[in-house]
């Protein structure tokens, strides 16, 4: 099963609720797979505060161009629709940043002088902490394309346990990809006009996948009740409510856990998870 | 001669971290600038600065294939060819296109032996140019799901960088996105200063590092504001020191102010309501502007 944590915008508290929902779930299951998808900016490490085992390197397949054998057509940097490839003065130049590896050129190219290579987008880190295996996508600088990434750490996607997932903010690609083969997703949200109008777009996404989801509000008391009545008029289940407790964000500042420090906590995030565990089972 | 006007954007590595609330609070205090809402994806300046819309144009962006239900005989060549996962198999043994998985490619187009798959152009979002009470401002919906808000995110720059030499401006302050990637780089290409927006956490401190190395690798002159400063003083004094190394300088700092989600709710930038932040924010003005 997997649980993906999306926001329309960031800063809402997915790391939060995402951590400490592994860390609840790893003891009541043997163990947790703790996907951070958040490749820009991944920071589940912080709190999760594992050992890490190992890294692995992440590549795309782009073209590479054997000058020997190209006539000089022009039709790959005809066909490549992200302008990846331009020819200049007849001669095919690769932009490897733009390049989205559909593959293409190489199949166009009549000479056959376009072959892939290698190239590097990013790094996926592999952390154990007691039964919660962490695994993190880490963006190069300057590297525009962040979904292949999310797509290799989905990879590690563990059959057979609870899966956590930590979604990227936003409504395109990046979360599309994050969040596309969860089983339930936890919308997380504030109770302001940002928080609202951000909630209102997660929620288009997760119809339009057609996903099982709920809200998850944060900094309650913060704000007004704008999300909670959003959420009633639009049927939508609140599944947790997170008080505006400045002890909270003095713990996140220090990169703490709130359930290892605020035991009172605890019980609504197990309450999530039985509550999704109940809504799985029962195809909502 | 062109008198380049100067750019500033705001962005953070995390999202969250005040962008919006800041780049509203300068734009009301030049008095005089264009103002871009680049942050597509949660796109929230307008909750602050109600504009009126003056135009609206579609943006299109890219293409997206749909297969021909009547030509396609089913033999899967596009499944094959796909490296995206878009292609489904129907139970009418024909395939069709997940819209939300394909990436406008062609390949599909150009190898399905029967000509059966269309390359429609994608209608990714609209764009609007609109009045408010700090000035013009340009702005975007992305459409749910949509590709290529980088896209978006440049075409919205263009555009205010016309509508400030139309007008005369000489200062645009941009909203920008969130994060390292796509519609980041986008946003901060060309600009002649960044804002980094960041908060006193230690998870801050990772995403500033990572936010200034970015604006270094593209060669833009980096500022940072600390928002929250006294929520964890030591921490504030790490990011003073890491900016101090990155050559970022910390130009403003910002207190914990409950009142700005208050300010928020009556739709006021921070330095229009009397609240405590609005003169750390009214100080931080004055040290960019002379920078």
């Amino acid at each position: 099963m997997t649980i993906a944590i999306a926001s329309g915008k960031g800063g809402t508290g997915k790391t939060t609720i995402a951590t400490n929902l592994a860390i609840v779930a790893s003891e009541k299951y043997d163990s947790v797979t703790l996907l951070d998808c958040d490749v820009e900016e991944p920071n589940s490490h912080i709190f999760i505060n594992g050992k890490k085992i190992k890294e692995e390197v992440v590549n795309v397949r782009i073209p590479e161009v054997d000058e020997s054998l190209c006539t000089e057509c022009g039709a790959c940097s005809n066909f490549c629709q992200y302008n990846a490839i331009v020819s200049l003065k007849g001669k095919p130049v690769v932009f490897k940043e733009m390049c989205h590896s559909c593959g293409g050129c190489t199949l166009v190219c009549q000479p056959k002088a376009i072959h892939e290579v290698d190239h590097r987008i990013g790094l996926i880190n592999f952390y154990k902490s007691g039964k919660i295996n962490l695994i993190e996508g880490l963006l190069d600088i300057g590297s525009p394309l962040s979904p292949p990434l999310i797509g290799a750490v989905k990879g590690y996607e563990s059959k057979d346990t609870l899966n956590i997932i930590d979604a990227p903010p936003g409504t395109s690609c990046p979360v599309i990809e994050a969040i596309r083969d969860a089983d339930y997703l936890i919308l997380v949200t504030e109770p302001t006009p940002f928080g609202l109008n951000d909630l209102i777009l997660a929620v288009e996404v997760s119809r339009k996948l057609n996903k099982k989801f709920s809200v998850a509000i944060n900094r309650v008391g913060s704000g007004d009740d704008r999300v909670h009545k959003y959420c009633k008029k639009e049927n939508i289940p609140i599944i947790l409510e997170i008080p505006d407790d400045r002890r909270i964000a003095e713990l996140y500042s220090n990169g703490k856990i709130i359930l290892e420090n605020l035991p009172e906590y605890k019980k609504c995030f197990e309450e999530v998870l039985e509550k999704i565990g109940t809504v799985i089972q029962n195809g909502q | 001669m062109d008198n380049k006007p100067r750019e500033i954007v705001v962005i953070s590595g995390k999202g969250g971290t005040g962008k919006t609330s800041i780049s509203a609070s300068l734009a009301y205090l030049s008095k005089d600038c264009i103002v871009a809402d680049c942050d597509v994806d949660a796109a929230d300046l307008y909750l602050l600065l109600n504009p009126i819309t003056v135009e609206k144009h579609d943006f299109y962006s890219g293409h997206i294939a749909k297969i021909n239900q009547e030509k396609c005989i089913g033999c899967g060549t596009c499944k094959e060819l796909c490296r995206f996962d878009a292609i489904k198999k129907n139970n009418n043994s024909k395939f069709s296109v997940e819209p939300t998985s394909c990436e406008g490619c062609k390949v599909c187009v150009e190898f399905c032996p029967e000509k059966a798959i269309d390359f429609l152009e994608r209608l990714c979002g609209e764009w609007m140019k609109s009045e408010t009470r700090v000035g013009f401002m340009v702005h975007a919906k992305l459409g749910i799901a949509a590709e290529n808000s980088g896209k978006l995110v440049s075409l919205i720059r263009n555009e205010a960088r016309k509508l400030a030499q139309e007008k005369g401006k000489n200062l645009i302050i941009i909203d920008g996105p969130p994060g390292i990637g796509c519609p980041v780089i986008a946003s901060i290409t060309g600009a002649t200063d960044v804002l980094v927006v960041t908060e006193p956490t230690i998870s801050g401190i990772h995403d500033l590092e990572r936010v200034v190395s970015l604006a270094n690798h593209f060669r833009i002159k980096p500022y940072v504001a600390i928002n929250k400063f006294d929520l964890n003083p030591e921490v504030t004094e790490k990011i003073e020191k890491i900016s101090n190394e990155l050559n970022a300088q910390v130009v403003g700092k910002i207190r914990y102010d409950k009142l700005v989600t208050k300010s928020q709710i009556e739709g006021k930038t921070i330095v229009e309501s009397n609240i405590p932040s609005a003169q750390d924010i009214i100080n931080m003005w004055e040290r960019l502007k002379i920078n």
